[in-house]
């Protein structure tokens, strides 16, 4: 590959595999603006497909971790996810309350052992 | 809080959007999850630049988080472009929604193409909440302005924590890194009101792995497909059931 096109080959793949693929959606509710209720059986499934990715992608994330989060042990990741999500549902379902918890965590363990 | 305004012209609209967007809590939200976006991009091997273009183009955080995952561990792009593609189908009810609240006698189809493509979880639930309480001649640019308040917050703070993430040491790094999943795991539980996406959630967390883990091809798109579908069957034999 010349240097030029591997220069522009992340931005080519930004187009093909992050643009279009989602802007096509927008595009097409605004073509087929057609009334669709937020309960319809079709929503209702979408929903679940795209939730069920974006849970997929996040265990991912945190079990198979690349870059320095990789240098923080797995068990370490793992428990600092769950006292998150705990905090989370202890305190009035607050996301700040876990996000917040869950780092603390994860630095704390990840300081204790480090590898 | 009142729907702001009145507005005596389309730029006075426009800019009170993106003021409605800076002193709204989606701004902290977006900052937050930008910062953990910009230490992805970061340590999945790709440019600032890149990261703020993708910020512009793909303005959907589940979106992008897929595209830089997938394509920084090195998966076929075909893998990543189908598990983008079913994660936005979200967008395509949110833009109908939409669209009544903006469209006037006199509106034209490309007066609107701006506003579909700002659409985003963010913008969607601020501009359902303030724009009934606005006339209509100034919702299109209110819409605008509230969408470039928020886009220029998360591009702003993609920088921010990608210049952090190459400057941290490790531990802080891997901390800064963690923001993503941790954040998306928490507000997606917290979006997930109904039994079909609770269920949806955890099964997507066990399949995800799994799949990846036995390098079944595609692993995302099946994550979501039978994850999703098995949530939803569920859920209609419930429905069925009572």
């Amino acid at each position: 590959m010349n240097s030029a096109l591997a220069e522009l080959w992340p931005y080519l793949l930004l187009i093909l595999v992050g643009y279009l693929p989602n802007e096509m959606w927008r595009m097409l509710g605004l073509v087929l603006a057609r009334g669709l209720n937020e309960d319809s059986e079709i929503v209702v499934w979408s929903r679940a497909v795209a939730t069920a990715i974006i849970a997929g992608v996040i265990a991912k994330l945190i079990l198979f971790a690349a870059g320095a989060l990789a240098g923080i042990p797995l068990g370490v990741r793992v428990g600092a996810a769950i006292c998150g999500f705990l905090a989370f549902l202890a305190v009035k379902r607050s996301v700040f309350v876990g996000v917040l918890v869950g780092e603390a965590v994860l630095l704390l363990g990840g300081y204790l052992f480090a590898h | 809080m009142s729907a702001p305004g009145p507005f005596n012209s389309n730029a006075a609209a426009f800019f009170g959007g993106v003021k409605s967007a800076w002193t709204s809590v989606f701004f902290l939200v977006l900052a937050g999850t930008y910062i953990g976006m910009g230490a992805l991009a970061h340590d999945y091997g790709f440019s600032s630049w890149w990261l703020a273009l993708s910020s512009m183009l793909v303005w959907a955080a589940p979106g992008q988080v897929i595209l830089i995952s997938s394509l920084g561990l090195g998966a076929p792009p075909i893998e990543g472009a189908i598990a983008v593609g079913l994660s936005a189908i979200r967008l395509f009810p949110m833009v109908v929604a939409l669209l009544p609240l903006l469209r006037g006698p006199s509106t034209r189809l490309r007066d609107l193409l701006l506003p579909a493509h700002f659409t985003s979880v963010s913008m969607w639930v601020e501009s359902l909440r303030l724009l009934p309480g606005m006339p209509r001649e100034r919702r299109i640019a209110f819409c605008n302005g509230l969408s470039v308040g928020y886009m220029s917050t998360a591009v702003t703070f993609g920088f921010v924590g990608y210049y952090l993430a190459g400057r941290l040491p490790p531990l802080f790094a891997g901390t800064l890194l963690f923001l993503t999943p941790l954040s998306f795991l928490i507000s997606t539980a917290r979006n997930a009101r109904a039994m079909v996406d609770r269920l949806a959630l955890v099964l997507g967390l066990i399949l995800g792995p799994l799949l990846t883990y036995w390098h079944v091809g595609l692993d995302l798109m099946w994550t979501g497909v039978v994850g999703g579908s098995l949530a939803y069957g569920v859920h209609r034999l419930r429905e069925a059931a009572r």
